[in-house]
């Protein structure tokens, strides 16, 4: 085949991967109509919008770039109580709260990036469970501060906007999730497919090649690194600020551990698997916790055990595969149309 | 013609084991250079060096007159210094079509770039299209890399680091493992790369190297036995030793 | 200070013997086992159920505190990690992670959260003398005990063939198939004696610091310092690794205590970065 007959099938390959597919469009129309359709929940509904972009976060470096993080929870209670402290002490208000929260984790992103350059996936564990727990005991030691063991109470918002005031039933705070991580979601879409974003994948897969097509592996995984903490730090800034309480417990490693089940649920490398993940993680968790209150880890350590013995891969094609298998119908992709001139 | 890539003295050694000793060697622009020695000469170390995964004892590797000894891999490449590997290096998840495409666009500076999508820029298409082409990968520009049969995914190992539009390629054993059925499309492709391309080829099929070399470098022990053109170097009875003595053995 | 010092060392002795099998399963499988903190806490509550509840003398226990968590680790290895060598990291944390859940949920169930401690004899409490110096009879236990498991271990690696199968299964596991080495059996043992030894630290840590649900994950980090700043190749490595460990850990907490954890988790962060491969390894 000559260059002006592949012409047209490269040009259009490379625009279909970005188009938006109309499964993702009944998506995000179901998302935004849970708003109006389950009026009794919004406040779950806000829980899952959090846990969704937390999970979005984990995806970017995880699902895109391949670094395993056993502490990724530092971001988002770094971002949780630097809202909830900004709240507390300098300004009430949600938005410019919300910058504060994300930029002082970004920050942390960055400084912490370079621990995360060197050596292999144990090291990293090491290192970003370390630096979890680093944070996790300084919250705890700084008593007058974050409140150390009973959690960082006081925290009271402003209205959003100066007109809608965060409400017991969490219809604010949800339409305030809801619409932050739809926002947050279009730019992780949108730098997952550009040439940045392809380079990740190109690194995840094989290092060694991405620098031997002049990718620069390290800054790459610097930058997405920060980028993935900005992104906690956004979910943690709005659990403070919609709960107006920051506690230990979002350091945690259970919360490390819970994000990464969330993923491996709806599977990763493609953005909705943390979302989807996210809807059923909660759902089980209110269920399972209704039935054993005490105990439900013991069963999501259980899914967790299953989900890896059935393997990852076959476990999310149940949710992947569907949306994967759309993709491929597209009639724009070059593939089987032009085997079958060739 | 210029020198395109040089190493003046340069020496590997690890531990007590000397890998590559005082080696000087010229590649001058546009030939085809074979560089041929046996089992353990110590061939894979020093293209190791050459393109910087591995630092040198000491020496220095020159390309296009630059001093390049202590740069990263990837700065190499972007100076014109690509490679293929001998076991394929490739990203198995991805497609064709976007392993190429990020290629070119890593190429032309737009890496960073985490806003516009792939292929949104001008000339990306073409350039895709035209390397597609050229190796033969039309017809399965959708498909992931890893459901490629194997001779496929040797023509994308060489597709990918020509993408990289370099002044000097090294092709890495670039036919090892390929069916016999599946060997005369990548033996062709190889010949058909541009004379702006340097290329200089690490080989042990002979029929491979006395059909497209047209000089020789032969390596020994970590050392430079001899160098010269094809009737040279087949003719020199050192050279022959080296390898009938490796054919006795082996 | 000489105290703290002992005290330390005492600590670091039982880290030892606690992580040495992780140090195995890292360093022989690949094998990222999280969970090995499970192991010790069933050897501690064996510990704590024989001398507190069923009135077992102390030392009769401990055997059972090993034999306890090695025949778990032997089944589970068997049925379950076997299953999991070739597979990625991701999937081996995951895959522990969720044992230890598992385990911590179990032990708040039978065993209720609060700590508890195994009921040692009248022997081995108390302090004495020795050069003016005032040391914790049971510390001094704990050291001579876990000095001679040391030296056990030891004398097994190099002086008998299972041990330098082990080591040659450890350096390449390739070649160790290759030379007719039977890899399960040395996996299968190795990591029931690992989970043994750890549920007889577990036993014997017990009455320093406490059995409660959550230990598997509070010492987590402390294993996975001991291996990966220690090494895997050798059994020194993690035995100094171990002494250090313990010696700041109970330093820090003597003259800082407002430092908390800080001081390990930066001496982990510091090292990793200086010497991803470990302190004590030749880098590759």
């Amino acid at each position: 085949m000559t260059k002006s007959e592949l012409n047209p099938a490269v040009a259009n390959g490379l625009k279909a991967r970005q188009r938006w597919h109309p499964a993702e469009v009944v998506f995000w129309l179901i998302a935004f109509s849970s708003y109006f359709l389950l009026p009794g929940k919004h406040l779950i509904l806000n829980e899952i919008a959090i846990l969704a972009l937390f999970a979005i976060s984990l995806d970017l470096i995880l699902g895109y770039a391949g670094i395993v993080s056993l502490g990724h929870a530092a971001f988002l209670g770094f971002g949780a109580y630097a809202a909830a402290l900004f709240a507390k002490h300098i300004n009430p208000d949600p938005l410019i709260g919300l910058a504060f929260g994300t930029i002082t984790t970004t920050l942390l992103g960055f400084i912490t990036s370079f621990l995360v350059l060197r050596g292999n996936d144990l090291t990293r564990l090491m290192i970003t469970l370390g630096v979890a727990l680093l944070l996790n005991e300084l919250a705890n030691q700084l008593g007058w501060l974050t409140g150390g063991a009973d959690g960082l109470q006081g925290v009271e918002m402003a209205p959003l906007l100066g007109m809608f005031r965060f409400d017991m039933f969490g219809r604010t705070a949800y339409a305030y999730s809801l619409i932050t991580l739809f926002v947050m979601f279009l730019i992780a879409r949108r730098i997952s497919y550009s040439s940045f974003g392809l380079s990740l994948n190109a690194i995840r897969d094989n290092s060694l090649r991405a620098s031997a097509i002049g990718i620069p592996v390290n800054r790459r995984l610097i930058a997405i690194y920060t980028i993935a903490a900005s992104f906690a730090g956004v979910a943690g800034s709005l659990m403070a600020q919609t709960s107006q309480y920051a506690s230990l417990d979002v350091l945690s490693f259970e919360k490390s551990a819970d994000v990464m089940l969330v993923l491996v649920i709806g599977g990763a490398g493609y953005l909705y698997g943390g979302m989807i993940g996210a809807v059923v993680f909660k759902i089980l968790q209110d269920w399972l916790s209704a039935l054993t209150p005490q105990y439900w880890h013991f069963w999501i350590g259980l899914i967790l055990v299953i989900i890896v013995l059935i393997g990852r891969e076959r476990m999310s094609q149940g949710v992947a595969g569907i949306v994967a298998s759309f993709k491929r119908k597209t009639p724009a992709a070059p593939g089987p149309a032009a085997k079958a001139e060739g | 013609m210029a020198t395109v890539l040089e190493t003046v003295g340069l020496e590997k050694r690890f531990g007590g084991l000397v890998a590559t000793s005082d080696f000087n060697f010229k590649l001058e622009g546009g030939e085809r250079h074979a560089l041929i020695g046996p089992n353990g000469a110590g061939k894979t170390t020093l293209i190791n060096q050459l393109t910087g995964v591995l630092p040198p004892t000491a020496g220095k590797v020159l390309l296009m007159g630059e001093d390049i000894t202590h740069l990263r891999p990837d700065q190499r490449v972007r100076r014109g210094l690509a490679r293929t590997f001998q076991i394929n290096q490739l990203f198995l998840q991805l497609t064709p079509l976007e392993t190429i495409a990020l290629a070119v666009t890593e190429r032309m500076g737009h890496g960073n770039s985490w806003w516009r999508p792939v292929g949104s820029r001008a000339g990306i298409t073409d350039e895709v299209a035209e390397i597609a082409g050229r190796f033969h990968l039309g017809d399965v520009l959708g498909e992931k890399t890893i459901s490629l049969p194997y001779g496929r995914q040797r023509l994308l190992e060489i597709a990918v680091a020509f993408a990289a539009r370099p002044r000097v390629l090294l092709l890495d054993e670039p036919a090892a493992g390929v069916p016999e059925s599946e060997r005369h499309d990548i033996l062709a492709a190889v010949a058909e790369l541009p004379r702006e391309v340097t290329v200089l080829l690490i080989e042990h099929d002979m029929d491979l190297v006395f059909s497209f070399a047209e000089r020789i470098t032969v390596m020994v022990n970590g050392a430079q036995l001899t160098a010269g053109t094809v009737d040279e170097v087949s003719h020199d009875p050192r050279v022959r030793a080296v390898y009938l003595g490796e054919a006795d053995h082996g | 200070m000489i105290t703290v010092l002992f005290d330390g060392i005492a600590y670091g002795m039982l880290l030892f013997v606690l992580a040495c099998g992780l140090s195995v399963t890292l360093g022989l499988m690949n094998f990222v086992n999280l969970a090995h903190g499970a192991f010790a806490m069933a050897g501690g509550y064996a510990a704590v159920v024989l001398s507190a509840h069923a009135g077992v003398p102390f030392l009769l226990a401990l055997p059972v505190a090993f034999l306890v968590p090695a025949v778990i680790g032997a089944v589970l290895e068997r049925t379950l990690y076997s299953q999991l060598y070739g597979r990625s990291h991701l999937d081996q944390v995951l895959f522990s992670i969720g044992l230890v859940f598992m385990a911590v949920s179990t032990a708040e169930y039978f065993m209720h959260s609060s700590k508890q401690f195994p009921v040692l004899p009248e022997y081995l409490k108390g302090r004495i003398e020795i050069f003016g110096i005032g040391m914790g009879v049971y510390r001094l236990f704990i050291i001579a005990l876990c000095g001679i498991l040391t030296l056990l271990l030891q004398g097994i690696l190099v002086g008998t063939r299972f041990g330098s199968r082990l080591r040659a299964a450890v350096d390449d596991r390739r070649v160790a198939s290759g030379l007719g080495i039977n890899v399960g059996v040395i996996f299968l043992s190795t990591f029931a004696v690992g989970s043994g030894l750890a549920g007889l630290g577990g036993a014997l840590a017990g009455e320093v610091v406490g059995l409660d649900p959550t230990f598997p994950l509070r010492y987590m980090i402390y294993f996975l310092i001991v291996v990966t700043v220690g090494g895997t190749t050798s059994i020194t490595g993690p035995l100094i690794a171990s002494l250090l460990l313990g010696i700041a850990d109970v330093g820090g907490k003597y003259y800082v205590p407002a430092l908390g954890g800080f001081i390990i988790y930066t001496f982990m962060i510091v090292v990793l970065l200086v010497r991803p491969q470990g302190l004590f390894t030749r880098g590759r």
